[in-house]
């Protein structure tokens, strides 16, 4: 298997299905001759032309709108949003339209748009450009949430959202575009709502996705050296959510901390946790933990942004005051 | 431009089931015998008619909240409206939509919205679709005044311009967004001028002259179709009903205007007009437009006892169609 980064593994699910389905077409700010503004399609423009690799003026909205109704025409649309804070300005083509145009029409309408975006904090780029903003999306029925943390599924799970039929939200963590890992050479697919166990362990469940699996990753290998053992699972997807590999580990470690990026308050892993105790809770021994982003807008200053976002050190001290 | 006396009858035919279709939703609302909010568009049947009347069966249309005529003149079948505006599972989206949402794919309708100007980057990128896929399919935004305020307009316009995509964007000046008049929320007297701040041509059109809306429509698509970009119609018009029926209930004393400029477009009524026309003009008989409005009426009666006696949808049906 090759080693390449999830910035190269993206690149590749891009080209791959460019070439295999003529109906596959990209469109986006500066996706084109600039490459993406983190390089995502760099060399795609030369490859496939101006006509199916598309740089778009500053508007959000209607470049959301533009992929539902080209998704409408009978084409597979793929728009990059800069980064998910510009996407709260096509908030209401994603929610009103693409989660909504299936079911409102009775099912006689497909919307197969994949939106990406870049997100996250971390590098002290400020309160308005450092957001992860997965639960505005989970909230809403009807959109597909997908947050791979690995090269090998950030490939294989954005190959199986361009092939599939909803419309979907693909977040890519932006500490992660240069993290390597093992991919694949030959073609593969990672299924939607599945799961992965990165970690077997007894003693408690780390449930997380995104960059927030290595602080779990991280936390867990501390925590083994207190002798405890720490289970990690890669949620991969919040729609679809996966929880029955999370309710077998539960019920078997009975105790559990979700950890996410963003706001503490109406994230993600309240979600997961309000699941978590109405399917397992004769198993608990201990009320389900979440550890997240404090509920403050991003801070500017390094430590203060440390200080706001979530880090295998906060994992293991919420790990030991449960245990 | 002579026009074949096959499309003007089917220009009046599409008029006319506007016009008695929405007043038997406005009566049956009116009844509380169907539920929700409705939007007629009474008064404005020729620029539905004219505009639908230059297009292709394969070309495509995406309309607004005040979408049944659009919907019609398109080709949408009475029955399936009316069953879905009843919330009907036999109604064109199962009964889930409603009056603001009816589609029919196979017309090349892409929608109603509800979302004043969210019609307009769909448009664009349906549009696209047909360039990408080598289609020389044209696709027709219907929208109001009011959503010519909304960024989606200023945006799609750009965006249509700099791609040369074959999308005609119709605005349906009726004079009011809801219930505010248009001059007071409007930076210009005519929202067709708007197009030459996107470097493309722009219209201002009688909305109540059904043949005057075909011809500008016919060129615009043609244009269109041709790979030379796309043109805004601003088509002015007025509805005599209400922005939504039933709405004397809460205006109370907030009249909005005056049962003397109402009285003034109704003597400008389209389907009168096209009346006199085919008077004057000699080609068509009083006769085959009373036929139409027979066959009409009929077509009607037929839909709202379709409707009527469909089955609503089983309560197990709510979950159903979220994902593909």
């Amino acid at each position: 298997m090759a080693q390449i980064t999830y910035r190269e593994a993206l690149n590749q699910a891009l080209r791959e299905e460019l070439e295999r389905d003529e109906r596959v077409f990209i469109m986006g700010e500066e996706v084109g001759y600039f490459g993406g503004a983190f390089k995502v399609t760099d060399g795609l423009l030369a490859i496939f032309g101006e006509k199916r690799v598309r740089d778009t003026p500053i508007s959000e909205l209607t470049i959301v709108g533009a992929g539902i109704g080209a998704a409408m025409g009978g084409l597979k649309p793929i728009v990059e949003l800069m980064t998910i804070n510009f996407g709260l300005l096509a908030m209401d083509q994603i929610v009103n339209n693409a989660a909504k145009i299936h079911y409102m029409f009775g099912g006689r309408a497909k919307v197969p748009l994949v939106i990406r975006a870049p997100q996250g904090g971390g590098h002290q780029l400020g309160a308005q450009h450092s957001q992860s903003l997965e639960a505005y999306f989970l909230h809403c029925p009807g959109i597909r949430v997908v947050l791979p943390a690995t090269p090998a599924d950030a490939k294989g799970l954005l190959k199986s959202c361009i092939r599939q039929d909803d419309p979907v939200i693909f977040l890519e963590h932006e500490s992660l575009y240069g993290v390597k890992g093992e991919v694949p050479e030959e073609e593969y697919l990672v299924p939607l709502g599945r799961a992965n166990v990165l970690r077997n362990g007894k003693d408690l469940t780390l449930i997380s996705y995104s960059k927030c699996v290595y602080d779990s990753l991280a936390a867990a290998d501390a925590l083994e050296n207190q002798g405890i053992d720490a289970e990690v699972i890669d949620l991969r997807s919040l729609n679809p959510l996966d929880m029955n590999t999370v309710l077998d580990s539960v019920r078997k470690t009975g105790k559990a901390i979700v950890i996410y990026e963003g706001w503490y308050t109406g994230g993600a892993g309240a979600e997961i946790v309000a699941r978590i105790q109405e399917a397992a809770f004769d198993h608990l021994d201990a009320p389900v933990e979440r550890v997240a982003t404090l509920d403050t807008p991003m801070p500017y200053n390094a430590k203060l942004e440390r200080a706001a976002l979530p880090s295998p050190a906060k994992i293991i001290q919420v790990a030991e005051h449960m245990l | 431009m002579d026009i074949g006396k096959d499309l003007l009858l089917e220009m009046y035919r599409a008029m006319v089931r506007i016009r008695l279709f929405e007043g038997k939703v406005r009566d049956l609302a009116t009844a509380n015998e169907i539920p929700g909010f409705v939007h007629v568009s009474i008064g404005e049947e020729a620029s539905a008619a004219g505009v639908c009347a230059a297009l292709r069966k394969t070309d495509r249309i995406t309309s607004t909240h005040r979408g049944h005529g659009h919907l019609i003149a398109k080709g949408g079948r009475l029955a399936e409206m009316m069953a879905e505006i009843y919330g009907k599972r036999t109604g064109y989206c199962k009964g889930k939509g409603g009056s603001m949402h009816i589609v029919d794919f196979n017309l090349g309708i892409l929608g109603a919205n509800g979302i004043v100007g969210a019609g307009l980057p769909i448009a664009t990128g349906s549009a696209l679709a047909a360039v990408i896929a080598k289609r020389d399919d044209v696709t027709v935004c219907f929208f109001g005044d009011g959503a010519s305020n909304e960024g989606t307009f200023h945006e799609s316009l750009n965006l249509a311009a700099i791609w040369k995509l074959p999308v005609v964007y119709v605005c349906e000046n009726n004079g009011f967004g809801e219930f505010t008049p248009m001059q007071t929320v409007t930076s210009v007297k005519d929202i067709a001028v708007r197009a030459q701040a996107y470097g493309i041509p722009g219209y201002v059109v009688d909305g109540n002259d059904v043949l005057e809306v075909y011809r500008y429509a016919s060129e615009a698509v043609a244009r269109a179709r041709a790979g030379e970009g796309p043109t805004l119609l601003e088509c002015k018009t007025y509805r005599w009903e209400g922005h939504v029926v039933g709405e004397q209930a809460f205006l109370g004393s907030g009249a909005y205007r005056t049962e003397q400029e109402i009285n003034e477009w109704k003597a400008r009524c389209p389907l009168v007009r096209f009346q006199k026309f085919a008077a004057e003009s000699g080609k068509i008989d009083a006769a085959e437009l009373k036929r139409i409005e027979e066959e009409t009426a009929a077509e009607l009666d037929a839909a709202v006892k379709f409707a009527r006696e469909s089955p609503l949808p089983a309560p197990s049906e709510v979950a159903e169609d979220v994902y593909v």
